[in-house]
């Protein structure tokens, strides 16, 4: 298929200010970085977390007034899926000491722990087990494990990544913890990139100080995944429900989490799970789109748990904040989403827009970045439009192999390459068409150390939680995340399901009061939620879908 | 968009035209196809889109993921799903001979018969075969290596003539050559050690003081 010829016309404008822009960067001469001052006023004027027309206050809630992107608000001031007068919660299905609701890495490695305290545990997933976004993190996972590091610069680091919002105490046992959780991995089996010596390798990430990002080739999240997976699948007292997500909790009469209605996605029964503990570790939102934007996450990322746990009363923190990463390609539409590793500009290539100009620095933070794409492809009208009508500019790979020799491009990004070879583009000869891309949930429920919430026998997270990377998470550190506060939340869960034992009364009645409050405020728009799947179908075939009873 | 060449494909039995520029995947969802099955990280990293596929000039069936596979006119393909393919249970920790275990386990695996079928149908380009043998071998940390790139979409089992199990014998061989046979990394203990005996706290009080006495430090 290859690059249509308008397409091609604009390439040989990149090819033309190529030799001298590899000079340049022989020399080490950069574009110029911005100013924290120009960083500050691009984020206001083209990050799309500033733009007030893509938000609105919650109306209702524990953060009602707080303004949140659209798409989320939309769903957090949504109604039951239950007909809560008909949802008989005296017969229990499901009877277990830890629910865990959502099977990814934070999910799985919570099992594990809860299950070696002794507890019974049932996971509850609305995909396969390991269908999360864990298992798409190709960078790797932050640890100071190197001796030139400490967990002090780690500390240091994960603040100023966050704008140094993010809430001290989770940051300071994330970073804590990292060694040990690392340790952990590699007991289990999980592969990492070593030394001969037995010595772990790490990398630099975006960010980071010191070398602390641990791989396993550019496979990292799958191979934590498959390792966590093929481990709780060996464990007798660790059952597994696929293609069966929660619909809500449940409460006991004291107010504490007691389990949660459950829906068989295939038979669309419904079940009711009584639990002594329920840990959320449901994933972020990627698939509600903000603002339009195509996204990196897999198919379930719809921010199920969020909406569950805001019926109950549970505080979100940072969801005004999303992480766009700056280069998803656009092109081939095939391709659009796709994530362009950060590593492709690390390995030299630079950003350009339509007449082969530079038009920011390289390496500028993934947030800055975003914004001067955003700009020039707005404001400044240099972007490049393909021909399904998406703007992007260049990201010129071609001169990694001109600064690093022949083949670089083959080698060190293969992944990439073959998914462009594909498509009959060489990216070691012709450049990549980007634009930002939804990347990560920054926010979400606020938890303690250990994962706690605000209601007794709830715990969550993973990136369904909030404040460990406060309004900008860098890399490695959600592998990270989901490792150090599974395995607290899978801890605390048993030892508390051991001390609260069985819940008496199992009661919606939570939803009820959240179902009243939103018809107080006059929201009757008919959402329903959580969305559980992301609904693609085009306009008009849903125009043809006429409303049917199902029996 | 509304103009763009379109193209016909045939799913299940059933035809529909959709556009040109999509994956399998996204012709599917474009014809508002929906379910929870077969769906996962549509990035090429998960294996839940397997599909067998056949094109209009061939006589074969290939194999290969669907969130990758583009379309293209006459293209007739059904989702694979889950194949059976029962996963035995194993505690690392009790296991003193793993390459003799692996034959407790796994008592297929020297069926082999060296077809070479799961050698085309991965869709991640991985030696299988060599995979099985090297693990038959005992050469555990070959069989990692060559596994590195697996999606478990189960497509190795699908074709496997001998009933072999290749995906859960490469992360059998992969776990147990991490866990009992690998260098374990020597430099963690020493790490953790620091941490928990409060090596960092001095430090620890000083940086927290001055992230809160002072505003963040120009980058």
């Amino acid at each position: 298929m290859s690059y249509p010829p308008e397409l091609k016309t604009l390439i040989r404008l990149v090819e033309k200010t190529r030799p001298q822009r590899v000079e340049r960067a022989k020399r080490g001469e950069a574009f110029p970085a911005l100013t924290l001052a120009e960083r500050e006023a691009r984020l206001k004027q083209f990050h799309p977390d500033y733009r007030l027309d893509a938000k609105r206050p919650l109306a209702v809630g524990p953060n009602r007034g707080d303004s949140l992107p659209v798409e989320l608000v939309d769903l957090l001031e949504s109604h039951s899926r239950l007909d809560l007068d008909a949802v008989r919660l005296d017969r229990v299905d499901i009877d277990t000491d830890v629910l865990i609701i959502g099977a990814g890495g934070a999910g799985t490695a919570a099992a594990l722990e809860a299950a070696q305290a002794g507890a019974s545990v049932t996971i509850a997933t609305k995909l396969r087990h390991g269908d999360a976004n864990t298992v798409m993190a190709e960078g790797g996972i932050q640890g100071a494990t190197a001796e030139t590091d400490s967990p002090c610069y780690h500390y240091v680091d994960a603040m100023g990544g966050g704008h140094f919002s993010n809430q001290p105490d989770l940051v300071e046992t994330l970073v804590k913890d990292a060694p040990v959780a690392i340790e952990w991995l590699e007991r289990l089996g999980v592969l990492f990139d070593k030394y001969l010596d037995g010595r772990l390798r790490v990398q630099h990430g975006g960010g980071t100080s010191r070398k602390r990002l641990h791989s396993c080739g550019d496979m990292t999240g799958a191979e934590i995944m498959r390792v966590l997976r093929d481990e709780a699948r060996n464990q007798p007292g660790i059952r597994v429900l696929e293609f069966t997500p929660a619909l809500e909790l449940l409460l006991d009469e004291c107010g504490r989490c007691a389990g949660a209605i459950l829906l068989n996605l295939e038979t669309k029964e419904l079940y009711v799970a009584r639990a002594k503990a329920v840990i959320l570790s449901t994933g972020g939102l990627g698939r509600l789109h903000i603002q339009g934007f195509p996204c990196t996450n897999h198919y379930g990322a719809t921010a199920d748990g969020l909406v569950m746990a805001y019926r109950a009363g549970i505080k979100t923190c940072f969801l005004d904040s999303t992480q766009f990463h700056p280069t998803g390609a656009v092109f081939p539409e095939q391709n659009a989403g796709l994530l362009i590793t950060e590593k492709v500009r690390g390995l030299g290539a630079q950003l350009l827009n339509r007449d082969g100009e530079e038009f920011l620095f390289s390496l500028e933070p993934r947030d800055v970045a975003s914004a001067c794409i955003i700009r020039e492809c707005s404001e400044q009208d240099k972007g490049i439009a393909t021909p399904a009508g998406r703007a992007g500019v260049w990201l010129d790979s071609p001169m990694i192999d001109q600064l690093h020799g022949e083949g670089t491009v083959k080698r060190e990004l293969g992944a990439k390459y073959l998914q462009f070879q594909r498509f009959g583009i060489d990216i070691g000869r012709e450049p990549m068409l980007v634009y930002p891309t939804l990347h990560y949930q920054n926010g979400g429920l606020e938890i303690g150390v250990n994962g706690e919430t605000s209601i007794a026998g709830l715990f969550a997270a993973g990136e369904v939680s909030g404040g460990v990377h406060g309004k900008n998470r860098l890399m490695g550190n959600s592998l990270l995340d989901v490792v150090v506060f599974g395995r607290r939340a899978g801890l605390a869960a048993s030892t508390y399901a051991h001390e609260a034992g069985t819940p008496k009364a199992l009661s919606l009645d939570h939803v009820r009061s959240f179902e009243r409050e939103l018809a107080e405020t006059g929201i009757s728009d008919g959402n329903v939620g959580p969305m559980l799947l992301p609904n693609y179908a085009p306009e008009h075939i849903r125009a043809r879908r006429v409303a049917m009873q199902v029996p | 968009m509304a103009f763009q060449d379109r193209v016909s494909i045939q799913f299940m039995g059933k035809t529909y035209r959709v556009s040109k520029e999509s994956t399998l995947m996204e012709a599917l969802l474009e014809t508002g196809w929906e379910s929870a099955r077969e769906l996962g990280c549509l990035g090429e990293c998960c294996g839940a889109c397997a599909v067998l596929y056949r094109l209009p000039d061939e006589t074969h069936v290939r194999t290969g993921l669907a969130c990758r596979i583009p379309v293209q006119d006459g293209i007739s393909f059904s989702l694979v799903g889950r194949y059976p393919c029962p996963k035995p249970t194993y505690d690392l920790a009790t296991i003193d001979d793993p390459k003799q275990a692996l034959f407790d386990l796994f008592p297929e695996v020297t069926g082999c018969r060296k077809c070479g079928s799961c050698v085309q149908a991965c869709p991640q380009g991985i030696d299988v075969m060599r995979g099985i043998w090297c693990a038959v071998f005992g050469d555990f940390q070959s069989v990692a290596d060559l596994f590195v790139s697996c999606v478990q979409c189960g497509l190795c089992v699908c074709v496997c003539g001998a009933g072999l199990r290749p995906f859960l014998v490469a992360v059998y061989a992969s776990r147990a050559h991490g866990t009992l046979m690998a260098k374990q990394s020597s430099d963690l203990g020493t790490r953790i050690h620091q941490i928990e005996s409060g090596a960092y706290k001095d430090r620890w009080n000083v940086l927290l003081r001055q992230i809160k006495s002072s505003p963040p430090p120009a980058e």
